[in-house]
């Protein structure tokens, strides 16, 4: 090594250091952050808007629903992202942040619904489901005979119910990080839970005393009591058993399907779009007799689907440009349309009149109020 | 053992001789075996990758006769670039598909006619013609990319349990094979996959924005991670005193080496993003975390290097008059410099293949445009992999398999430089 070397690595890290100081002034692509649900659709509109207008392809980050708005409602400023994905509408908790730190003004924008399919190898048996018999199958705690909490007991499927068949029972679905667990078990298990009779009273009721009145009834120790019967109501219902009978599998869909492949017997919970792709090797389960298909979710006689949104920072467009233009591409018939190239992607379209509104919403730029 | 006679003790081990042999035997063939076993795992690792990717390498492309019509396209000046830009060249594509398939009625077949071409293949005409501006309203003859699932049916109709038919209806199969029998479909080298960036477009995407994003990212670590971790390591080894505190600074660059590089990842996330303002998702702020990464590594391989250097070589230059400076930088460096070499590539290879310093600072992102400097938002090689991985599209499968062929391409090339290096530039003292 020379010293002349030396001093031109001296002078290089200089001017890199120097550099450094001088960005974070302005960023001239739009950068989207959030749900990893909502990434392969964002992505699709983002390479399409960037190779059409033939300017910067916005940067996409999947970093999750939650994830995602909590950067997004760090503040104002280009160092922020300007939209965020999310696979369920934004929390109160949330919004108020984002208020709290300055994004006072948020376009919400809902682009569409992803189905929950519950699917087993093509080797196996399909198997017909209802949203009970997977609350009876998952949750930690489910009624007994007498209307009291107890620890699930159920080993097979026929302890679930007599017309399945006569075999364990193995869940391979996501982790409680995950949106889609969240939205699993928000549609599936508290949709089952409300089959019965004293859960779904619990969850109607706002009367403390009656609240404790019936967790007495159930079983549930008092600490899990809250004022809203709600809450008591999801802290139970949300709660997945930890026996072994469901097997958490990271984030990968892919992978949840490779382990259905190697176990036939195993069920697997992911996202339509990955069924859609897959049909060679996974069934999708029906859910009260009804089959997952595209048309299915979206009339919504397929229960277990949810709604996937993104919301836009109104103070960024105009600042960082073209932020308009990609939400205006985002939110065009041959994007979100029912024969649009997000439908060929495995996302479900909404309904025409939900399509206008949201696409005048863009174009008006709505502020939304808050979250009721 | 005075009991035993001379005879007697040759007796006893003769008779534990051959037990001894057996055991002999036994050590050495757990060895073996421990070896069998890893370059099993090595092969049925790199087979297992190769067969699922190596066909990534070729892609489907369909020949068409598509026309430039001024009206289809609504581009009347081929040479305007604004117009160039709002043309609609999917509609010449679609029109060229109709003209194939004159028989395809109704507005539901024909969206499944259409979805035969990539929707790259629009990109395709449209660049033709920018360069080309006298092709408008004449009639070429061209091959065009395949949708994937096409593309993945085409390549698996050799397979032994049928092609995979995926999302293929009767229909696109039916045209498929008139095609494939008036031989207007063939296989071709994939050359989007060495030249372009991602795209959600299985058939589109490529690992070269990811590998320029490696390159910026690994020449901001090199550039800062080499200076600093050989003046730390000559200090420690030429002139700091031993005391409590040189041995406080050891252990913890010992224990740093050691420390999941996912801590770096949130410790630049806090330090370089939140706290110096640079930028989310690029080279600069990837190169500074795995700086950080590397720095240990680094230095622990650099101090090993000086140490080897015998301390007559210094003596001898003290003794003509040399000033330590001089020591170090005439005759020290220079003959510690292979062994730093080798550190400093093999921490780079590390480098390289990390993936989770960098989830924390944005870069595992969709980035289609290829990175021009450190500024531009960037991914990395292994993230790239991971966000494949992770994809829907059965095609992406093959894809993922062949990143990763190139990513173990390039970590075999970086260790075979450094056995290289280290070969011939050592220095054997006797």
């Amino acid at each position: 090594m020379r010293i002349i070397s030396i001093k031109n690595y001296i002078i290089v890290v200089s001017l890199l250091s120097f550099s450094s100081s001088l960005f974070a002034a302005s960023r001239d692509y739009i950068s989207v952050v959030g749900s990893s649900t909502v990434y392969p659709f964002a992505t699709v509109v983002a390479e399409r808007f960037g190779k059409n207008t033939g300017s910067l392809t916005p940067k996409i980050e999947s970093t999750g629903s939650g994830g995602g708005m909590k950067l997004f409602c760090s503040g104002i400023g280009t160092k922020y992202p300007d939209i965020t994905n999310s696979s369920r509408r934004i929390k109160e908790s949330e919004f108020k942040k984002c208020q709290d730190n300055g994004v006072t003004e948020i376009i919400e924008v809902l682009i569409g619904y992803d189905g929950i399919v519950l699917s087993n190898s093509i080797q196996s048996k399909k198997m017909n489901l209802t949203r009970k018999d997977i609350y009876l199958a998952l949750a930690d705690k489910i009624p007994n005979s007498n209307g009291k909490l107890v620890k699930n007991p159920n080993k097979t499927w026929q302890d679930v119910n007599p017309s399945l068949p006569d075999k364990a029972i193995v869940v391979i679905g996501p982790p409680p990080t995950s949106g889609t667990r969240d939205a699993f078990v928000e549609l599936a298990m508290e949709g089952g839970a409300k089959s019965f009779k004293a859960l779904k009273a619990l969850r109607k009721s706002k009367d403390s005393n009656k609240i404790i009145e019936m967790m007495r009834d159930l079983d549930i120790p008092a600490s899990a009591f809250n004022e809203k019967g709600k809450k008591v109501f999801k802290a139970i219902t949300h709660a997945i058993r930890e026996d072994g009978a469901y097997i958490e599998a990271g984030e990968n869909d892919n992978l949840i399907i490779q382990k259905l492949e190697a176990n036939p017997d195993a069920l697997g919970i992911f996202g339509y779009s990955f069924l859609d792709q897959n049909s060679d090797k996974v069934q999708g389960s029906t859910v009260e007799l009804v089959e997952p298909t595209f048309e299915s979710i979206a009339d919504k006689s397929y229960s277990i689907a949810r709604p996937l949104y993104f919301y836009i920072k109104k103070a960024h467009i105009n600042v960082v440009p073209r932020i308009a233009d990609y939400a205006a591409e985002f939110s065009s018939e041959k994007a979100w349309g029912p024969e649009g190239y997000l439908a060929d992607k495995g996302m479900i379209p909404m309904n025409k009149d939900l399509r206008s509104k949201f696409s005048d919403d863009i174009k008006n730029m709505t502020i939304m109020k808050g979250v009721e | 053992m005075t009991s035993l006679s001379t005879a007697a003790r040759q007796e006893k081990i003769r008779s534990g001789l051959k037990k001894r042999h057996r055991a002999e035997t036994r050590f050495r063939l757990y060895g073996a075996t421990a070896i069998t076993f890893g370059l099993m795992c090595v092969l049925f690792l790199f087979s297992d990758i190769t067969s699922k990717g190596y066909k990534a390498f070729q892609l489907t492309y369909i020949n068409l006769n598509v026309t430039y019509d001024e009206d289809v396209l609504g581009v009347s000046d081929a040479s305007d670039l604004s117009q160039m830009a709002l043309g609609d060249f999917h509609g010449a594509v679609k029109a060229g598909l109709r003209d194939r398939f004159t028989d395809v009625n109704g507005r539901k077949n024909k969206r499944e006619l259409y979805s035969i071409l990539s929707n790259g293949a629009g990109y395709t005409l449209r660049d033709q013609l920018k360069e080309n501006p006298n092709l408008l309203n004449t009639t070429a003859n061209m091959w065009l990319i395949a949708d994937d699932d096409v593309d993945t049916y085409f390549k698996s109709l050799n397979n032994k349990d049928g092609p995979f038919k995926g999302r293929m209806t009767e229909n696109k199969e039916t045209w498929l094979q008139s095609l494939i029998e008036s031989g207007e479909v063939e296989t071709r080298f994939n050359t989007n996959f060495f030249s372009k960036g991602d795209s959600r477009e299985p058939e589109l995407a490529g690992i070269y924005g990811a590998t320029m994003g490696s390159f910026y990212t690994l020449l901001i670590t090199i550039i800062l991670a080499f200076p600093l971790g050989v003046a730390a390591a000559v200090y420690l080894e030429e002139f700091a005193l031993r005391n409590r505190w040189t041995n406080f600074i050891e252990v913890n660059i010992n224990n740093l080496a050691a420390v999941p590089s996912i801590i770096f990842g949130l410790l630049g996330l806090a330090v370089f993003i939140n706290f110096f303002d640079v930028p989310r998702s690029v080279p600069l702020v990837g190169g500074l975390v795995l700086t950080l990464m590397t720095l240990p590594t680094i230095i622990i391989s650099s101090r090993a290097a000086i140490k080897s250097v015998p301390p007559s070589i210094r003596e001898a230059a003290i003794g003509v008059g040399a000033s330590p400076m001089q020591v170090v930088l005439h005759h020290v460096l220079p003959l510690a410099m292979p062994g730093m070499l080798t550190g400093a590539i093999i921490g780079m290879a590390r480098a390289l293949g990390e993936t989770a310093p960098l989830l924390m600072i944005g870069m595992v992102a969709f980035i289609v445009d290829v990175p021009t400097g450190f500024n531009d938002p960037a991914t990395a090689l292994p993230v790239q992999i991971f966000l494949w991985a992770d994809s829907p599209e059965r095609a992406f499968v093959e894809k993922t398999s062949a990143a990763i062929m190139v990513l173990l391409a390039f970590l075999v090339i970086m260790n075979t430089v450094a056995v290289v290096l280290r070969k011939r530039l050592e220095r054997r003292w006797m």
